[in-house]
């Protein structure tokens, strides 16, 4: 049970967008930037960016989430999600991804866990400085994302085929206040 | 020296946002909504207290010093009041509502999880509303990010704290949304 009273039952963060409309806003708008941009690293490779960190901070509404929205952009390919959650190093993604991935996950302990190393790493790996920035900032903005899901207990729905139908819903429509203004997904 | 060519010489956060723009809209529009809306019956001083606790929790001393001194300026104190409150806030003379509330941001910024019922029934028991609790952990954990971006990418802080302090009137006076990043 949420820590607080919420007036609604909706699943994860949509129950906690939906009780402050006004600070969903710009959240959204920030996930739908950072995980939909075209240019640089795709929307599969953001999402398992994603997916890892919120992994990493031990968030199973996001991490599920995320991971079930990267999903609908590979195919379905559940084991692959799985194995970049909890073992990206020996994962079938490139090296660029593993190096940003390596990046992502310093910036889960805290920012100045980020070396120079790990930059020139992804550099020599083909990531350009934009792909960079929005892996630190997708980073980050998932060390808050995780803290607002778990800081506040909400609702972790346990029926696993409803991650399935709210990614199916986020790869089609993208983030943003329908999420938790419009009816929600209904699982098939 | 950032470990990405920002093309800017921007100090901390205004860096990576002139790098970014289409980021640091969201970024900033949520800044405004949490530290500086009045629609809050948590006060811009307070709100900006947490942000600056949660940073010193963080070691992020560009957001800690920006946020200290926009919370000295609306809190109308001084630094060592600040330095105080970031080194125990129970030790010092705010309210007790807020010492339960920066507990909580404390809690946040370890982990979500870390949060216990027990820490908002004492919040609660001080007088603060499910509205208050529920900013209070989205402003830790908006903090949670700002000082990873910050750090993250390795931006430059000036390290004379007074510089803060003197720009701290500006930015009250013109919020987080409506600035030149490069001024």
């Amino acid at each position: 049970m949420p820590h607080i009273n919420l007036d609604n039952d909706l699943p994860g963060i949509r129950g906690l967008l939906s009780f402050r409309p006004e600070t969903a806003g710009p959240m959204g708008q920030l996930a739908n930037i950072l995980l939909r941009d075209d240019e640089g690293i795709s929307r599969a490779e953001r999402e398992l960016i994603a997916t890892h960190v919120s992994y990493l901070n031990d968030c199973f509404y996001c991490h599920t989430s995320h991971g079930a929205t990267a999903c609908q952009y590979l195919d379905g390919d559940k084991a692959m999600v799985d194995q970049v959650r909890k073992d990206y190093r020996n994962a079938p993604i490139s090296e660029k991804l593993k190096s940003l991935i390596t990046i992502a996950a310093s910036v889960q302990k805290s920012g100045k866990a980020v070396t120079p190393e790990q930059i020139d790493d992804a550099r020599r790996h083909g990531a350009s400085d934009r792909e960079i920035h929005d892996t630190v900032l997708i980073a980050a903005a998932f060390c808050m994302f995780n803290r607002y899901v778990d800081g506040l207990a909400a609702n972790t729905p346990t029926d696993l085929a409803s991650y399935d139908a709210r990614g199916r819903q986020i790869a089609e429509k993208g983030y943003g206040n329908h999420i938790f203004s419009t009816p929600q997904p209904v699982s098939i | 020296m950032a470990h990405i060519d920002l093309g800017n010489e921007l100090p901390g956060i205004r860096g990576p946002m002139a790098y970014r723009p289409e980021t640091a809209r969201p970024l900033n529009a949520l800044a405004e909504i949490l530290l500086r809306d009045d629609n809050n019956t948590l006060s811009r001083g307070e709100r900006e207290l947490i942000g600056t606790y949660v940073s010193s929790l963080n070691d992020c001393f560009f957001c800690q010093n920006v946020h200290g001194g926009l919370a000295q300026h609306y809190l109308g104190c001084d630094m060592p009041f600040i330095d105080a409150v970031k080194r125990d806030p129970v030790s010092t003379p705010i309210s007790d509502k807020l010492k339960t509330l920066l507990s909580i941001a404390a809690s946040v910024q370890k982990g979500g999880k870390n949060v216990r019922p027990e820490q908002i029934e004492a919040a609660r028991q001080e007088g603060a509303t499910d509205r208050e609790i529920h900013d209070t952990v989205l402003i830790a954990a908006a903090f949670c990010m700002y000082n990873r971006y910050v750090d993250g990418l390795a931006t430059w802080a000036p390290q004379d704290r007074q510089f803060y302090i003197d720009r701290a009137p500006i930015r009250a006076a013109e919020g987080y949304i409506d600035f030149d990043l490069y001024k």
